[in-house]
């Protein structure tokens, strides 16, 4: 088994491609993600770096490739080092936020206009669509908004992770991110139907339908604890406690 | 034969040059008529009329109109153009203008003056075409 | 023949009053049309400078998803997002080369070749109903309604989008179908005060006011739209625009297509008058077209 990693990493280490940061070249393992392939070539990221997991939308990246006109982005994170990537990294894009008060605001369209009227800026150029890493349709939200449609709103820009990337290409100057941001806590928090059976459950805890099993654990001490745990009703095992690849699963 | 010197400075006849690109009209094919500035609905807003526009367009003297504002105050409405016995396209000769200043990044308006009621209250195409006519 | 219909941003919301009962109509009359989906903003007004293409993106984006909808013909009620769609196509038909980079920028949606049709609901009314089939239709004619026709700028400027030729008089061709009598108002045809309302208040109004005027001296009962700016410059400010300016007196003022639902005996309530000032309401039910409202 230990011959058999040992394989693997020799095989992945000698596969490298070339690609630019900053200006520079750097021959970097094919398989890493930009972000790794950074770390590989030196960087360290101090702050703002990220969950790492495609989630947070701080790792943002646009890149080119040499020779090639068109403008690619992704996710330094989740994206892997292509040859000739030519990278540059920006922390993030200035963008506007409207400072306004949750509490108050009328779950309206009309709060999204008066707060950012420069969403009547959009020439539907659909830059930001095609910028965007998550696949968002991001001119079909803004158009709903312009609609006055909030919910639709909502549900397309869901999967956004306020990366900064439909901003930074905005010919309106708009911060899309951060207006959608508004639809959806508008439409969340004040127009959809709550959840009935959360309220429920937090009334219950409220209530002090689980004080008594709280107090219990709190007395035990850490064997009592792992014991409770390790006997705790659970599903049953499927497979084998271990598991490694049939094959070399192409790093030949 | 001695050439005859040109009243207008070069400068100004690249400006007429700018102008003719990006509105693909002629301000030379007007004769001063006057039918524009007539039936403007905003002439009394500008500084000087429609007709006076095309005369100091055809000068080059570009900063003038711009000064007189007559690309901000228009609202677009066309009854220039389908007047104009000459056909010549007068919205898109000071839509050229109002380029000329919009493309080096200047707002004719301050979307921030636009009242908090009237952002509630005002039907979208407003904004849009407000924001498109006068914004960069 | 399938008939798309382009609403624009407006119609959804706050000019409710011009699609509603416009769509009650056209299923009344028989007209099949279906909403065009995934639509954007058309932009409102349409770029005039030669070398600007971007501007053009957006209508014509509508233009192609009416024609992988199927459409060969897209209709729209609101005047600007006619003029904006119109002017787009022709330039898309006419400029070969404009029509090539506008494509090829738009990569990730199917080529437009100019096949489709954009007509307004007032030339479908004409072409595909007629005056006489519509006079037929309707039930509850308003006799005895002087209207003003407001056409406005971009319904009939310029000459190669315009509904109809000046002496066509389509919006008078409509109000006599509906019954009513149209008055004679010099300032049918002219400019509302359009963005400049916004853009520079005082001189907007005052555009306005010029307008209210005429309708005043028209003697006429209300004021007919299509467009939701000028009912926004006309009707929902024109408190304002009477306050800031004496002499004028206020008058109620519709879309054409509310009193086309009253004319055939629809549901007032598809007529949204809700949207329009008290007056609207009133007027109609003074003049029994309409019952009155009950709490």
């Amino acid at each position: 088994m230990a011959t058999k990693t040992a394989t693997l990493t020799e095989k992945v280490a000698a596969k490298t491609v070339p690609i630019y940061i900053m200006g520079k070249k750097y021959e970097v393992p094919g398989a890493l993600t930009i972000m790794k392939a950074m770390e590989y070539a030196g960087y360290q990221y101090i702050r703002g770096c990220g969950c790492r997991g495609g989630v947070c939308g701080a790792c943002a990246t646009v890149y080119r490739k040499v020779g090639d006109y068109k403008i690619y982005t992704g996710l330094a994170c989740q994206t892997v080092v292509e040859p000739e990537m030519y990278l540059t990294q920006i922390p993030f894009y200035p963008a506007n936020r409207a400072a306004y008060d949750f509490e108050t605001a009328e779950p309206t369209a009309e709060t999204v206009y008066q707060l950012y009227p420069e969403l009547f800026r959009c020439v539907a150029c659909n830059a930001c669509t095609k910028v965007c890493p998550m696949d968002v349709e991001v001119l079909d939200y803004v158009s709903a908004l312009k609609r006055g449609d909030l919910k639709a709103a909502a549900e397309i820009s869901f999967d956004c992770i306020q990366c900064g990337l439909c901003a930074s290409r905005c010919m309106g100057e708009m911060a899309q991110y951060h207006i959608a941001q508004l639809a959806r806590r508008l439409q969340g928090g004040k127009l959809a139907p709550k959840a009935g059976h959360l309220e429920k459950m937090c009334t219950e805890i409220d209530g002090g339908a689980f004080d008594d099993l709280l107090a219990e654990l709190k007395t035990m001490n850490e064997d009592e604890l792992k014991k409770v745990y390790t006997e705790r009703e659970m599903e049953p095992h499927m497979g084998a406690e271990e598991w490694t690849p049939a094959s070399d699963v192409g790093l030949a | 034969m001695a050439s005859i010197p040109s009243p207008i400075h070069p400068d100004n006849l690249k400006a007429v040059q700018k102008i003719a690109e990006i509105s693909g009209q002629n301000v030379y094919e007007c004769m001063q008529c006057g039918t524009c500035s007539a039936v403007c609905p905003m002439v009394s807003s500008m500084g000087f009329t429609t007709r006076q526009g095309i005369h100091y367009l055809q000068f080059g003297e570009i900063e003038a109109v711009i000064d007189a504002r007559i690309g901000e105050f228009c609202a677009s409405c066309h009854t220039c153009v389908v007047r104009c016995p000459r056909g010549i396209d007068v919205p898109r000769v000071f839509e050229a203008v109002r380029q000329l200043v919009l493309r080096t990044n200047t707002d004719l308006i301050d979307l921030k003056t636009i009242p908090k009621d009237t952002m509630a209250e005002a039907p979208q195409i407003a904004f849009v075409s407000t924001f498109r006519k006068l914004t960069s | 023949m399938k008939l798309g219909y382009y609403p624009g941003c407006t119609l959804k919301t706050k000019a409710a009053n011009l699609e509603q009962a416009a769509m009650a109509a056209l299923d009344h009359l028989g007209i099949e049309f279906t909403e065009l989906s995934r639509w954007n903003c058309c932009g409102a007004v349409f770029s005039l400078a030669d070398d600007d293409l971007i501007h053009q993106v957006a209508p014509v984006r509508n233009l192609i998803r009416a024609a992988q909808q199927g459409c060969d013909t897209v209709v729209t009620i609101c005047s600007q997002c006619y003029n904006t769609l119109a002017r787009a196509n022709k330039l898309v038909r006419d400029d070969a080369e404009k029509r090539d980079t506008l494509n090829r920028f738009m990569r990730e949606e199917p080529d437009y070749d100019g096949g489709v049709e954009v007509v307004h609901y007032l030339s479908l009314l004409r072409d595909r109903v007629g005056w006489d089939k519509l006079r037929q239709a309707v039930t509850n004619p308003l006799t005895g309604l002087k209207v003003a026709p407001f056409y406005g700028c971009t319904l009939v400027r310029p000459e190669d989008v315009a509904i109809d030729a000046v002496d066509d008089e389509i919006l008078e061709g409509f109000i006599a179908a509906l019954g009513a009598e149209p008055a004679s108002f010099t300032a049918s045809r002219e400019c509302c005060g359009s963005y400049q309302m916004l853009a520079h208040p005082e001189e907007g109004m005052a555009r306005a006011a010029k307008v209210i005027a005429a309708a005043n001296r028209s003697a006429a009962d209300a004021l007919i739209l299509s467009c939701p700016l000028c009912e926004y410059n006309l009707g929902t400010r024109q408190g304002d625009v009477v306050a800031a300016h004496g002499g004028l007196e206020q008058v109620p003022t519709f879309y054409f297509t509310q009193l086309l639902g009253v004319a055939l005996g629809l549901d007032p309530d598809l007529c949204r008058l809700d949207l329009n000032g008290p007056a609207a309401r009133t007027l109609l039910t003074e003049k029994k077209y309409i019952a009155a409202a009950t709490a």
